[in-house]
C-alpha cells in the first residue's frame, strides 16, 4: 500500500494537571473520508489543534508523505497542506467572502490588495465547492452557518490544503445543507483531498467515511475500521467503554421510603427537550444516560433554574422553585456542579477557599461584613472532608488538577448544606484515581439523605452510581427504571431505537 | 509554566490586608517606589516650595474630588464594567445642587439639602446606567457613553450654559473648614478611602463584586445575584460622583455644566495603574489611593516648576503606559 498522505504516531500533550493527549495514533490517506469519533473529553479538540499547529506536543511523531514535519505553528501546518474549519467557524463577519478566502495570503502588489484578482480566484474556487451563487463581493455576516461553512472550505482550497480537518461541520446545518455539505465532501475525496470529519453522528458516518479511529481518554482505542461496516454497538462501546474499570461504591443500606426531596414534573423547553418528569426522594441517586446533545445538561441546568422552563414545575420539599431564578433554587437547597468546571463553576485566578465559601457568603457575614476567620476554616473543613490535594486553601484554583477542582466545586456545595445535587458530567477530565474518589463521595452524600442527580456521557459510570436510570434521547425519556434492571447494551438499545426513528424521518 | 506542573512549589498566598489583588505587596511597592522618586524630583527642583505642609495639604486638596471618584470606579471595574460618565454626572449633580431652586430651598431651611441633591443626582445617574447594562444587556462602555453625552447636555439646558454662584455661606464654611489644619474635603476623601477598602475587602458585597467580575456565569450558578449586583456598583459610583460634585462646589464655590470634563479618564488611569485589572476579578482599593496621588503630586511638580500642561500630558501618558507594562509583566508571572 502507498505511503499515507499523514501519519501520527504516539502522540502526548499535557496540560498543567492533565494529560489531554495520551499517545493517539492516526493515519490518514490521500483521497479518503477519516471519521474521529470519541466523547467529549476524549482529546479530539486537542488533537485537531495539534494538526493546526496552535498546539505543540510533548511527545510522538508527525509524517507527511512519510517525511518527518513539526507544525510549530498555524502558518507552517498551512503551507505543509493541513488545513482546519473549526466549529465556531473563524470567519471575520464584517469582511467580504473573497476577503475572507483569502485572509493571511492576499494577493497583493505593492501593498495594495488587488481586489479584482481575488474576487476572480474565490469566484473559481466556489463553483469548484458547487456553489457559483455565493458572490465573492458578499458580507460574510450575511450568510447562513452553512454558507460560512463553504467560504472555510474555499480558504482550505485556496491554500492547496491536500487535508481537511472539519470538525463537527453538520453541528450547525439542517438536513437539507446537510446533504449539500455531502456532495462537497464527496467532490473533494474524489478530487484526491483527505477529509478528517468529525461528528457526533453515526448515521453521518455511515453515510461519507470510509475509515475511522475511535479515541478514548486521550488515546487511539481503534483505528482503521471500515466506516461503514462496523456495528454500531462496538463503536459505542468503544467510546463509553472502561480502559481501567472503576469500583462504584454500592448501597449499603436499603433505600428508606420517603416522600420525594426533588419532583420535576413535565419540565420542556422548545426545541431542546420536552415533558421530563421525574422525583428523587433523600439518599435516592437519579442517573440521566444520553449522547452528548441529547438533552441532559440543558434538563439539569433548567431544573437549577440556569434555564427558564416553557413547561413544567420544579418542587424541591413540597415548594415550588420560581422559573429561571438561580438564587430560588439555591436558597431551596439545590446545588449545582455543572458541565463545564471553568467556564461556569470556578473563579479561576481567585484561592481555593473562596471558591469553595461562594455559595456561602451570607452565612460568614454579619450585618453584611465577612468574618474572614469563619470562612477560612469552614472552608478549609469542607476541602478536606472531600480531600481536595494539595491541602492550601490559598492556593489559586488554576494550578490544580481537575479532580481536585471537581471536588472544590462539590466541597462549595457540601458547605452550603445543600438537600439537592445535581452533577453533570461530574468525571469529565479527571483522572482515573481522582474518579473513584469522586464516586465514593457521592455516594456518602446520598447516604447522608442527599437527593442526587448524575448526569454523564459514560453509561457505564451512571448506571453504577444510580439507583434509577433515566435514558434520553433526542430530548426525551426514553426509559425509566432501576439501574440494576438494566445494562449498558440495553441503555444503547433504547439509545438507537430512537436515532433509527429519526433516521426515517430524515430520510 | 512550567512552575504549575510542580505540585510541591506552592504559590503564594494573598498577602494579609490586601485580599483584592493576588498581585498584593509587591505591586503596591513598585507604586510606593514611583511616588518616592517623584517626591524626590519635587524636593530637588522646587526646593522647600514643594516640601512644605501647605504644598501636601494643596495636593491632597486636588487629589480628593478626582480621588472619590476612583474609589467608586475601582469597585465598577473589578466587577467587570467601565463608566464614562462619571465627569458629566459630576457637572449635572453640581448644576442641579446649585439652581436658584435648590439653593432657595437651602435657604429656607438647611444648606444640606444641596449635598443630598448632589448626591441623589449622582446615585440616580448611577442606578441609571446599571439598569441599562444589568437589564438592557447594553454594553458597559455604550451605555455609559450615552449618559455622558445626555447628562452633560442636561446639566448645560438647567444652567442655561451659566455658571452658578454658591450664596450659602453656611455651605462654603463648613467644606472650606480646616479642623486640626486638615482640610474638610480631605477628611471626607480619607472616609471614603476607608470605607471603599472595607467594604471591597471586609463584606460578602466585596467579595461579590470580586466573583462577578471574576466570572460571572460561576457567580450566577452559585447562587450570586449577579444582574442585581451590577446596578448597585454603578449606582455606589454614581454616588461618589455626588459627593465628588459636593466637593468640587464647595472649592470652586460655583456649580457648571463644565465641571469635571475628562476626568473620567483620569480616574480609570489611576484605577488601572493602581493594579486593578480592566477585565475585571482584580481591584485594589490602596493601589487606586497610590495612583491618584502619583497623578496629582506629578501635576503639582509640574506647576511649581513653570511646565505646561501639555507637558504634562505627555507625562501621565507614559507613566500610564509604563504601569500598565509592570502589571502585565506581573500578571504573567503569575499565570
Amino acid at each position: 500500500m502507498a505511503t499515507p498522505l499523514l501519519e501520527m504516531r504516539g502522540i502526548v500533550k499535557e496540560f498543567p494537571g492533565v494529560r489531554a493527549l495520551d499517545g493517539v495514533d492516526l493515519v490518514v490517506r490521500a483521497g479518503e473520508v477519516h471519521c474521529l469519533l470519541g466523547q467529549n473529553g476524549a482529546g479530539k479538540s486537542t488533537l485537531i489543534k495539534v494538526l493546526a499547529g496552535a498546539h505543540g506536543v510533548d511527545d510522538g511523531t508527525i509524517l507527511w508523505e512519510g517525511e518527518p514535519v513539526t507544525f510549530a505553528d498555524p502558518q507552517a501546518a498551512l503551507r505543509t497542506g493541513v488545513a482546519t474549519i473549526y466549529q465556531e467557524l473563524d470567519l471575520v463577519d464584517g469582511l467580504s467572502v473573497a476577503d475572507n478566502v483569502f485572509l493571511g495570503h492576499e494577493s497583493s502588489r505593492g501593498g495594495f490588495t488587488r481586489n479584482a484578482d481575488m474576487n476572480r480566484s474565490a469566484r473559481e474556487l466556489l463553483k469548484t465547492l458547487g456553489h457559483p451563487e455565493i458572490r465573492p463581493t458578499r458580507e460574510v455576516g450575511s450568510l447562513s452557518a452553512a454558507g460560512k461553512q463553504i467560504v472555510s472550505m474555499a480558504r482550505a482550497l485556496s491554500r492547496d490544503a491536500k487535508v481537511i480537518v472539519m470538525d463537527e461541520p453538520s453541528a450547525v446545518l439542517d438536513p437539507d445543507e446537510v446533504k449539500g455539505l455531502f456532495r462537497v465532501v464527496d467532490d473533494l475525496r474524489a478530487a484526491g483531498t483527505a477529509i478528517i470529519y468529525i461528528s457526533h453522528r453515526l448515521e453521518e458516518i455511515r453515510r461519507i467515511g470510509d475509515r475511522l479511529t475511535v479515541l478514548k481518554d486521550g488515546r487511539t482505542v481503534a483505528g482503521d475500521l471500515p466506516a461503514k461496516d462496523t456495528p454500531t454497538s462496538e463503536l459505542i462501546t468503544l467510546m463509553t467503554g472502561r480502559t481501567v474499570s472503576s469500583v462504584f461504591p454500592r448501597r449499603t443500606t436499603p433505600l428508606p421510603a420517603a416522600d420525594p426531596l426533588l419532583s420535576v414534573s413535565g419540565l420542556g423547553r422548545a426545541g431542546e427537550f420536552a415533558d421530563v418528569s421525574f422525583d428523587v426522594r433523600p439518599g435516592e441517586i437519579i442517573g440521566l444516560a444520553g449522547l452528548v446533545g441529547a438533552g441532559r445538561s440543558e434538563i439539569v441546568e433548567t431544573v437549577f433554574g440556569a434555564r427558564r422552563a416553557g413547561h413544567g414545575t420544579v418542587t424541591v420539599d413540597g415548594h415550588k422553585l420560581r422559573n429561571g431564578a438561580v438564587d430560588a433554587a439555591v436558597a431551596a437547597g439545590v446545588g449545582l456542579c455543572p458541565e463545564e468546571r471553568k467556564s461556569q463553576g470556578l473563579i479561576l485566578d481567585d484561592a481555593v477557599y473562596r471558591n469553595i465559601s461562594l455559595a456561602s457568603l451570607g452565612r460568614f457575614s454579619r450585618y453584611g461584613v465577612s468574618t474572614e476567620g469563619a470562612e477560612r476554616s469552614a472552608a478549609r473543613e469542607a476541602a478536606r472532608s472531600v480531600d481536595v490535594r494539595p491541602d492550601a486553601p490559598d492556593r489559586v484554583i488554576r494550578t490544580l488538577s481537575g479532580g481536585n477542582q471537581q471536588k472544590v466545586v462539590l466541597a462549595r456545595w457540601l458547605l452550603r448544606g445543600c438537600k439537592v445535587l445535581l452533577l453533570d458530567e461530574p468525571t469529565r477530565g479527571v483522572d482515573v484515581g481522582a474518579r473513584a474518589e469522586i464516586y465514593a463521595l457521592v455516594r456518602q452524600l446520598a447516604d447522608s439523605g442527599v437527593a442526587i442527580v448524575v448526569v454523564s456521557s459514560d453509561i457505564e459510570e451512571v448506571l453504577g452510581l444510580s439507583d434509577r436510570v433515566l435514558v434520553i434521547a433526542d430530548g426525551a425519556v426514553v426509559h425509566d427504571g432501576p439501574s440494576d434492571a438494566i445494562d449498558a447494551s440495553g441503555v444503547l438499545d433504547r439509545i438507537l431505537a430512537t436515532h433509527e426513528h429519526q433516521k426515517e424521518d430524515v430520510a | 509554566m512550567t512552575s504549575l506542573q510542580d505540585p510541591s512549589l506552592s504559590v503564594p498566598a494573598p498577602p494579609k490586608g490586601d485580599r483584592g489583588g493576588s498581585i498584593g505587596l509587591a505591586r503596591n511597592l513598585g507604586l510606593v517606589i514611583a511616588l518616592v522618586i517623584l517626591c524626590i524630583v519635587g524636593v530637588a527642583t522646587a526646593g522647600d516650595r514643594f516640601a512644605s505642609s501647605d504644598n501636601v495639604l494643596t495636593i491632597l486638596r486636588l487629589a480628593a474630588v478626582v480621588g472619590v471618584i476612583s474609589i467608586g470606579m475601582t469597585f465598577v471595574i473589578t466587577g467587570g464594567g467601565i463608566d464614562l460618565s462619571v465627569g458629566a454626572i459630576l457637572a449635572l449633580a453640581s448644576v442641579w445642587a446649585t439652581t436658584t431652586g435648590t439653593q432657595a430651598m437651602a435657604g429656607d431651611v438647611h444648606w444640606i439639602i444641596m449635598v443630598f441633591s448632589a448626591i441623589l443626582v449622582g446615585a440616580a445617574c448611577g442606578t441609571i446606567n446599571g439598569l441599562l447594562i444589568a437589564y438592557g444587556r447594553i454594553v458597559p462602555f455604550i451605555a455609559t457613553l450615552a449618559m455622558l453625552a445626555s447628562a452633560r447636555g442636561l446639566a448645560e439646558i438647567i444652567a442655561d450654559r451659566k455658571t452658578q454662584i454658591i450664596r450659602d455661606q453656611g455651605f462654603l464654611d463648613f467644606f472650606g473648614a480646616e479642623p486640626i489644619g486638615i482640610p474638610v474635603i480631605v477628611i471626607i476623601f480619607a472616609l471614603v478611602v476607608a470605607a471603599g477598602w472595607f467594604l471591597l475587602n471586609r463584606t460578602t458585597f466585596g467579595r461579590r463584586t470580586f466573583a462577578v467580575g471574576g466570572n460571572p456565569e460561576a457567580a450566577r450558578l452559585a447562587g450570586i445575584k449577579v444582574q442585581r449586583h451590577t446596578v448597585y456598583l454603578y449606582a455606589l459610583l454614581g454616588t461618589t460622583c455626588g459627593i465628588a460634585a459636593v466637593m468640587l462646589m464647595s472649592r470652586t464655590t460655583t456649580g457648571s455644566s463644565t465641571h469635571g470634563t475628562l476626568i473620567e479618564l483620569d480616574a480609570i488611569a489611576a484605577v488601572v495603574i493602581g493594579g486593578t485589572l480592566l477585565s475585571g476579578g482584580r481591584g485594589t482599593v490602596v493601589g487606586t489611593l497610590f495612583g491618584v496621588l502619583i497623578f496629582t503630586t506629578l501635576t503639582n511638580v509640574f506647576t511649581l516648576n513653570n511646565l505646561s500642561t501639555s507637558a504634562q500630558a505627555v507625562a501621565k501618558g507614559v507613566i500610564i503606559v509604563i504601569a500598565v507594562l509592570l502589571q502585565q509583566r506581573i500578571a504573567n508571572r503569575k499565570t
